[in-house]
């Protein structure tokens, strides 16, 4: 038996980043605002007992539970996709606040050249400076556009930086001040001054300061306590939407938050939504909850995946390049890693924060002229000091066998003198890769799982290369006795962690052709749906992407707000 | 968690086992599920094993086995515990540095995970079909950690049988590693899963169980972090984290900060 609920002006599937900001902004507005979240509730009490490695970064006590649900993965077209049955390459959040709870903080701007890149790409280096399997496109927003929801979505959290100099231009200098410089950042400003580059401090979600938001949301200043990314933060000075939105959300009194809904169905008639069915996870029952308004708010790969299993908007086909639901999945092409073991020097690198970094956009977008190199963008070149927690942290010699007496030798000596320098590469949307329903998997309701399609191609390659010879070169500046430079970029493998930066499968452009929500995160097909999120972004840039998919959100709550008043498309 | 205070100063021991079981060893009257052919006699009769037991038997008279009741099994027959715990020794070995695994009670942590829901996949992927796939689609087998472990013990068993024509903890240190050697390279056949994936999953296990917080029954009494500094749950670096001076801050586990 299905219980129909009372109509809401707003539901929301998932509630993270994107379903927390539409549920502050929206029932501040007076919006009577549901949110599905299929996880458990969180508070701030329980972050307590977080300073835990083997619980939450090993033990993924974050984390989807995929006995529930994970996606397939394969390679190419040609391979059988197959379950990602443990957590490995990327790690997704589960419960209220989502990733935005175990993030690390790390909060850009993309840049200007991100939101026109293939306009100006063309116009720099000509048609056909990239192969056309590479399916960039431009975004049907521009920086300046954009600018306006960067600087909300940087004053709620409390972004604490300093101006980037190759960077796209503020309205608002950062609403708090750069994190601290540790004596290994000092080293790398150093090196990259002498070196001619430009080094600023990594935007950071881990507050430098008390601050109080404009929401009067007041948190505690960061104690660098090492335990960050992959933890919650016992401080609420990591910007999270249990400690931040949700609460705002709350206080309105038009917010109705319910854990354990699992969201599997948005339902439909002619181009509107008219709500989404969804299960209680704890008893079974089924529910429908009728909305004006549907925003489509988890997880990149399960935003994608809910369209697709509604029989929402066309799904992509990889064989006539047609269709947009699920294409332009891309990922992080983290790249040009160079080790730099100091036997002269010992670092305190057991403590840190998430965001605690230096870094350089010298080799990031276009920022750099790439007429004689074989790829286009590039990316941000970050030294971090995030904490490094013992398990997951026993650095050797290259050719050091990982266990036995010289392994724990090396590994406790070099424990606090090891840096790895690499550049967190763009993606550029390739015609075989995307994302669609597996023909065999199913979830624990008999729904099929997502299939992704994935590998590094020529250009991340390329790319390599390059960072390669850059990261060996500031590491060696900064006195490294010993550097290990890796320039290759091997076939994807989707065991090690690489990378939680999954984009693309519902992506945003001015083209409904082409792309499957306009600028205001609004389907063109359904205009009462809404889907923000890094689902939106038609190419992944060189950098975090929460900052981007944070001003993606406040555009489409703003969106939502205009649809409710006066209906029909807003582009 | 007082027991890990009270102990703070204690010199970490190696594990002993119920003096029942110890006798029943001793005296030959088992033979357990390792031992193969007539090899009883000279299994407990010879140099590091009967060392090992007579320090064991001091250490048990001194101290009471209820000292620190995680000293006991959840999963492990007590011949796998032996087998896994001469293993992690090899992977960490005590040395100038510091302690090894067995004296960090890993192989104690190793038995206690495997006993959790980690140990059977409880939050992970187990549906079929089944198929090999390729080694960038990750882990597809239908064996859950339990089953691989009890496989993989017992492959260490029975490949140093094959090779030294003795049960693996009787084999010397070289021995031991030329073992482990074979199970790292993919070397060894193994039923439902690759040797050099079992060893892998021993390796990672280890080291979890010589660095993860007390509370889960390894890194005994800190010691672990000890030996590299690392200073566990601390509340706060603000005013350490811009110094240009190394810093060694004694450690402490979550239980100081849960029974605060």
């Amino acid at each position: 038996m299905v219980t129909t609920l009372p109509k809401t002006d707003v539901v929301l599937i998932g509630v993270g980043w994107t379903g927390g900001i539409l549920a502050a902004e929206l029932s501040k507005k007076g919006y009577k605002v549901v949110g599905l979240e299929r996880g458990k509730g969180r508070k701030l009490d329980d972050y307590l007992m977080v300073h835990d490695e083997l619980r939450y970064s090993k033990r993924h006590e974050m984390m989807q539970d995929l006995s529930r649900e994970t996606i397939t993965f394969r390679n190419n077209e040609k391979m059988r996709a197959l379950p990602m049955r443990q957590h490995g390459s990327f790690v997704i959040g589960e419960g209220v606040g989502g990733s935005g709870s175990h993030w690390s903080g790390q909060n850009f701007r993309y840049l200007p050249y991100d939101f026109q890149i293939k306009t100006l790409t063309e116009e720099k280096y000509g048609k056909n400076k990239i192969d056309p399997i590479y399916t960039i496109q431009d975004w049907g927003i521009t920086y300046d556009e954009l600018e306006p929801y960067y600087d909300a979505f940087e004053k709620m959290a409390g972004i604490s930086g300093e101006e980037n100099p190759l960077g796209g231009a503020r309205s608002n200098p950062y609403p708090t001040g750069p994190m601290k410089v540790s004596p290994v950042l000092k080293l790398f400003k150093e090196a990259t001054t002498n070196l001619g580059l430009h080094p600023f401090s990594v935007p950071s979600a881990n507050l430098s300061e008390t601050y109080t938001n404009p929401d009067g949301i007041s948190r505690a200043a960061c104690q660098y306590c090492g335990f960050c990314s992959r933890f919650g933060c016992e401080y609420g000075a990591k910007a999270d939407p249990v400690v931040t939105v949700v609460p705002v959300a709350e206080k309105t009194g038009n917010f109705d938050l319910r854990t354990h809904s699992n969201v599997v169905e948005i339902l439909h008639q002619g181009n509107k939504a008219t709500g989404v069915r969804f299960i209680d996870t704890q008893t079974g029952e089924e529910f429908i909850q009728p909305a004006e308004v549907v925003g489509v708010t988890s997880f990149v790969l399960n935003n994608t995946r809910l369209l697709l299993l509604s029989n929402m908007g066309t799904p992509y086909d990889s064989k006539t390049g047609k269709g947009v639901i699920g294409k332009n999945y891309a990922y992080q092409n983290n790249c040009g890693e160079t080790i730099g073991l100091f036997d002269d020097k010992q670092f305190n690198l057991y403590a840190g924060a998430g965001s605690l970094g230096m870094c350089i956009d010298d080799f990031n977008g276009d920022n750099f002229d790439h007429t004689n190199l074989n790829f286009i963008h590039g990316g941000n070149i970050a030294l971090l000091q995030t904490g490094k927690a013992p398990i997951g942290f026993n650095p050797t010699k290259e050719e050091t066998k990982n266990w036995g007496k010289q392994f724990k030798q090396e590994s406790i000596k070099y424990s606090s003198r090891q840096i790895a320098l690499d550049a967190q590469g763009a993606i550029m949307p390739h015609r075989y890769h995307y994302l669609d329903l597996d023909p065999t998997y199913k979830d624990a309701y008999g729904n099929p799982l997502l299939r992704m399609t994935f590998d590094y191609e020529e250009h991340d390659r390329e790319m390599a290369k390059f960072i390669g010879d850059q990261t060996e070169k500031i590491v060696k500046e900064m006195g490294a006795t010993e550097t290990y430079t890796t320039r290759d970029q091997p076939t994807y493998d989707i065991v090690p962690y690489q990378s939680t930066h999954n984009t693309g499968g519902v992506i945003m452009g001015a083209d409904r052709e082409t792309s499957a929500v306009n600028n205001y995160m609004q389907m063109w097909d359904f205009e009462n749906v809404f889907v923000p999120g890094a689902s939106a972004f038609p190419h992944n840039s060189g950098y975090n992407p929460t900052g981007t998919l944070g001003a993606l959100s406040y555009r489409a709550a703003e969106g939502i707000d205009k649809y409710l008043k006066n209906g029909g498309l807003l582009v | 968690m007082s027991e890990q205070d009270k102990n703070g100063k204690k010199e970490p021991t190696p594990e002993k086992r119920s003096s029942r079981r110890q006798f029943l060893k001793n005296s030959g009257l088992t033979v357990g599920g390792l031992v193969v052919g007539g090899a009883l006699g000279s299994l407990f009769g010879k140099d590091t094993a009967t060392q090992t037991t007579t320090v064991k038997e001091e250490q048990q008279a001194a101290a009471p086995a209820t000292d620190n009741a995680n000293r006991a099994l959840m999963f492990f027959t007590p011949d796998q515990f032996d087998i896994a715990n001469a293993a992690v020794e090899r992977i960490f070995p005590a040395d100038e540095l510091g302690p090894g695994a067995q004296e960090l009670l890993v192989a104690y942590f190793i038995d206690h995970q495997l006993a959790s829901g980690w140990g059977i996949g409880a939050k992970e992927y187990t549906s079929g079909p089944y198929y090999p796939g390729e080694k960038t689609q990750g882990y597809q087998g239908r064996l859950n950690r339990q089953e691989i472990f009890a496989i993989g013990l017992e492959a260490i068993e029975s490949h140093s049988i094959a090779t030294f024509d003795k049960s693996f903890i009787e084999l010397t240190e070289e021995q031991q590693d030329q073992v482990l050697t074979d199970f790292d390279d993919g070397n060894v056949e193994m039923k439902g899963v690759s040797s050099d994936f079992f060893f892998s999953l021993l390796r990672s296990t280890t080291i979890e169980g010589v660095y993860a917080d007390p509370l889960y029954g390894g890194n005994a009494n800190m010691e672990g972090w000890k030996m590299r500094n690392f200073p566990g749950h601390q509340m706060s670096y603000f005013n350490l984290i811009d110094q240009d001076e190394y810093e060694e801050i004694e450690p402490k586990s979550l239980s100081s900060q849960h029974n605060h």
